[in-house]
C-alpha cells in the first residue's frame, strides 16, 4: 500500500510538472482598466513584452525635405498619386518606401530597367494604389486611425509582404466520409488555436455578416442568432485579441458584451476599424488581384487582404502609438 | 437545549488544541472550544463589516452589494478602509472564520477517537478560498486580484477574470475541475439510488443488505466498489474538484497570461500529428 501511495504520489508531481512546463511565470504585469474588483484588467508577461517591444521600435525617419524645389510632375514623367509633391519631397518619400517596405530588393522592386517611368513591373502598380490608399486612411478613417495615421512602415515593417495578412481558407483537407466540418474543428491560428470558424476574415473584414449576437435580456426572446453565428463572432473576437496583445474585457464587460454603456471606449475604436478593413479590403485590396503575379494570390486564387493584426501586429496601438505620420505629411492626404 | 440520554458518553474532557480546560465545554448542543470562541468572534466581526461596508455604499439591493478588494495601485499594501481596506479585514475575519472551524472540528475529533476527514475536506474547500484571495493576489502582486464580497458582483469578476484568458474552457486544470465535480454528482446520485432502492424494496419484499447493492453493481458492470469505497471514491472526487479548481485559477496569470487555446500549442505540435 505505501508503495502505491508513493508511485501515486510521483505520478502526481510528474504530471504536475508536466502542466506547468508548457508555462509561464511570475511577476506578471497587469493593468487595472475598470473599477477595482471587476475583473476589468490587462495581464501581461514582461518578459514577453519586452521582446514584443523591441520589434516595434520606430526607424529614424530620414530629415524633411526643403519645400523650395520644382514640382515633382515637372521633373519626373508617370507621377499619378503625389501630384502635389515637390522634386525634395518626393525623393524623400521614394527612399522612404525603399526603406519601409523592399530594402534588400532596393528601388529595383518597383523600378525595372532603369527607366523609373514605366509601370511594367507590379509591385509599382501596386504601390500606386497603396499610396491612395494610405491617404484615404489617413484623412477618411480619422475615426479609428485618429492623428497617428498610418505610414506603409505600419504594415511592412522592411518586408515587401506585410508580415500578416490574409486570403480565403479552404481549410484543411479531409477525408470524403468526415463529411462537413462546417469551417470549425481545426485548431486555427487565425482564431487563437480554438477550434472555432477559421475563416472568420471572409465573413467579417470582406462581407458584412452581422457580428453582435448576444440577446438583450435573459432569457432567449426573439434573438434568432445561430450557435454558428456565435461561434463565428467569437472567432473573429480572438483575433482582435491576439491581433492588440489584449484579452476580452481590453473592450467589453463581460457581464454584458452587447452593452455598450458598459463597454470601454476603445470598442468605438475597434467598430471604425472593423469597418475601416472591410472597406480597404473591398475598395483597394481585393481588386488588385488581377495585377498580382499567380505566387502572391491565396490557394483560392484571391488577393491578400488586410485584418486587425496587419497593422497591429500584437500591439493595442501600432508600434505603441508612436506617430511616423507627422514626420511624413505627405502621407497625410493631398496638399490642398 | 435537552441532551439526548446517550448523548453524555461522547462528551468527553480533553483533546483541546488550545486553551486546556478553560473553554472545553458546551453550549447546549454545541461544543465550544477556543475554537468556537474565535469562530463567533470572526464572524460577528467580518458580518459587521459588511454591514459597514453596505451601509457607505450606494445600495442597500442585497443582490447589488458588494465589497471590493482595493485598486492594484495599493499592491500587497493596506489600503484606506473606504478603498478596499474593508475588503482586506473582512479576508482576514473570513480565513480566521474558517480556519477556526476547521480547527474545532480537529478537536471534536481528537474528544471522540476518530480521523481527521472532515477537517481535512474542509480545508481544501478553505485551501481554494485562500487560493483565490491569498496565494493569487500575492503571485501577482496585488490584493486588487481578489474577488470582490457581493452576490452578483463576485459572479461579474468570475465573467471577466474568465475572459481575461480569451476562452476558459481550455484551462486544462478546470477541464479537470469541472470533470470532477460532474463526475462527484454523478457518484453521489448513484450512490443515494443505490442505498435507497436496497432499502425501499417493492412490496411485500424484505429491505435488502449491501450484499444486494454489491450485486447489483455486480450484474450492472462486473464490479462493486463496495460500501467503504464508495465514500472514499466520494471523498476523492469532490476534493479533487476543489483542489482543481484551485489550481486553474492559480494558474491563470502567475503562470499563462495569454488566452488559455494558446496554450495547447504543445499539444498541436507533438510530432506524431504535427
Amino acid at each position: 500500500m505505501r508503495n502505491f501511495s508513493m508511485k501515486l504520489f510521483g505520478t502526481a508531481l510528474l504530471a504536475g510538472c508536466m502542466l506547468l512546463a508548457g508555462c509561464e511565470r511570475p511577476p506578471i504585469e497587469s493593468v487595472q482598466r475598470g473599477y477595482r474588483g471587476t475583473g476589468m484588467l490587462q495581464v501581461y508577461n514582461p518578459r514577453t513584452l519586452e521582446e514584443v517591444r523591441a520589434a516595434n521600435e520606430v526607424p529614424a525617419s530620414i530629415p524633411l525635405a526643403p519645400g523650395d524645389s520644382p514640382k515633382a510632375t515637372t521633373v519626373y514623367k508617370n507621377v499619378q498619386v503625389l501630384t502635389d509633391l515637390n522634386v525634395a519631397e518626393f525623393t524623400r518619400l521614394m527612399v522612404s518606401m525603399t526603406n519601409w517596405v523592399s530594402p534588400k530588393e532596393g528601388c529595383a522592386y518597383c523600378h525595372a530597367g532603369g527607366d523609373f517611368a514605366a509601370d511594367t513591373v507590379y509591385a509599382k502598380t501596386v504601390a500606386r494604389r497603396m499610396l491612395q490608399m494610405t491617404r484615404h486612411i489617413n484623412t477618411d478613417w480619422k475615426k479609428h486611425v485618429a492623428e497617428t495615421g498610418v505610414t506603409c512602415y505600419t504594415c511592412h515593417r522592411g518586408q515587401p509582404v506585410p508580415a500578416q495578412v490574409w486570403t480565403q481558407d479552404p481549410g484543411p483537407k479531409t477525408a470524403a466520409q468526415a463529411g462537413n466540418r462546417a469551417e470549425q474543428n481545426a485548431a486555427a491560428m487565425k482564431v487563437g488555436l480554438t477550434s472555432l470558424p477559421y475563416d472568420p476574415f471572409s465573413y467579417y473584414l470582406k462581407g458584412e455578416y452581422p457580428i453582435p449576437v448576444a440577446g438583450e435580456q435573459a432569457l432567449p426572446a426573439d434573438n434568432r442568432h445561430s450557435i454558428k453565428e456565435t461561434e463565428g463572432t467569437y472567432g473573429l473576437m480572438m483575433h482582435l485579441s491576439q491581433s492588440l496583445g489584449v484579452n476580452c474585457t481590453y473592450c467589453h464587460n463581460s457581464r454584458a458584451f452587447y452593452d455598450w454603456d458598459q463597454s470601454t471606449p476603445q470598442r468605438q475604436t475597434a467598430w471604425y476599424g472593423i469597418r475601416m478593413v472591410r472597406d480597404l479590403n473591398n475598395d483597394y485590396l481585393e481588386p488588385l488581384g488581377p495585377t498580382y503575379p499567380k505566387e502572391r494570390l491565396g490557394p483560392l486564387g484571391d488577393a491578400p487582404k488586410a485584418n486587425c493584426g496587419t497593422c497591429h501586429q500584437g500591439v493595442y496601438k501600432p508600434l505603441f502609438g508612436v506617430s511616423m505620420l507627422k514626420d511624413h505629411p505627405e502621407l497625410a492626404g493631398a496638399k490642398r | 437545549m435537552a441532551m439526548l440520554s446517550f448523548e453524555k458518553k461522547y462528551r468527553v474532557r480533553g483533546g483541546t488544541l488550545l486553551g486546556g480546560d478553560l473553554f472545553d465545554f458546551w453550549m447546549g448542543p454545541f461544543y465550544v472550544g477556543f475554537f468556537g470562541i474565535t469562530t463567533i468572534f470572526f464572524s460577528f466581526l467580518g458580518t459587521a463589516l459588511i454591514f459597514y461596508g453596505a451601509a457607505i455604499g450606494p445600495t442597500w439591493n442585497v443582490w447589488q452589494i458588494s465589497i471590493a478588494p482595493p485598486d492594484l495601485s495599493y499592491g500587497l499594501g493596506l489600503a484606506p478602509l473606504k478603498e478596499g481596506g474593508l475588503w482586506q479585514i473582512i479576508t482576514v475575519c473570513a480565513i480566521g472564520a474558517f480556519v477556526s472551524w476547521a480547527l474545532r472540528e480537529v478537536e471534536i475529533c481528537r474528544k471522540l477517537g476518530i480521523g481527521f476527514h472532515v477537517p481535512f475536506a474542509f480545508s481544501v474547500a478553505i485551501f481554494a478560498y485562500v487560493t483565490l484571495v491569498v496565494i493569487r493576489p500575492i503571485l501577482l502582486g496585488a490584493w486588487g486580484h481578489g474577488f470582490p464580497y457581493g452576490i452578483l458582483s463576485h459572479l461579474d469578476w468570475v465573467s471577466n477574470v474568465g475572459y481575461q484568458y480569451l476562452h476558459f474552457h481550455y484551462n486544462p486544470a478546470h477541464m479537470l475541475a469541472i470533470t470532477f465535480f460532474f463526475t462527484t454528482t454523478l457518484a453521489l446520485s448513484m450512490h443515494g439510488a443505490l442505498v435507497l432502492s436496497a432499502t425501499n424494496p417493492s412490496k411485500g419484499e424484505v429491505v435488502k443488505t449491501p450484499e444486494h447493492e454489491n450485486t447489483f453493481f455486480r450484474d450492472a458492470i462486473g464490479y462493486s466498489i463496495g460500501t467503504l469505497g464508495i465514500h472514499r471514491l466520494g471523498l476523492f472526487l469532490a476534493l479533487s474538484a476543489g483542489f482543481w479548481s484551485a489550481v486553474c485559477i492559480v494558474i491563470s496569470g502567475p503562470f499563462w497570461t495569454r488566452g488559455w487555446p494558446e496554450w495547447w500549442g504543445w499539444w498541436l505540435n507533438l510530432p506524431v500529428w504535427r
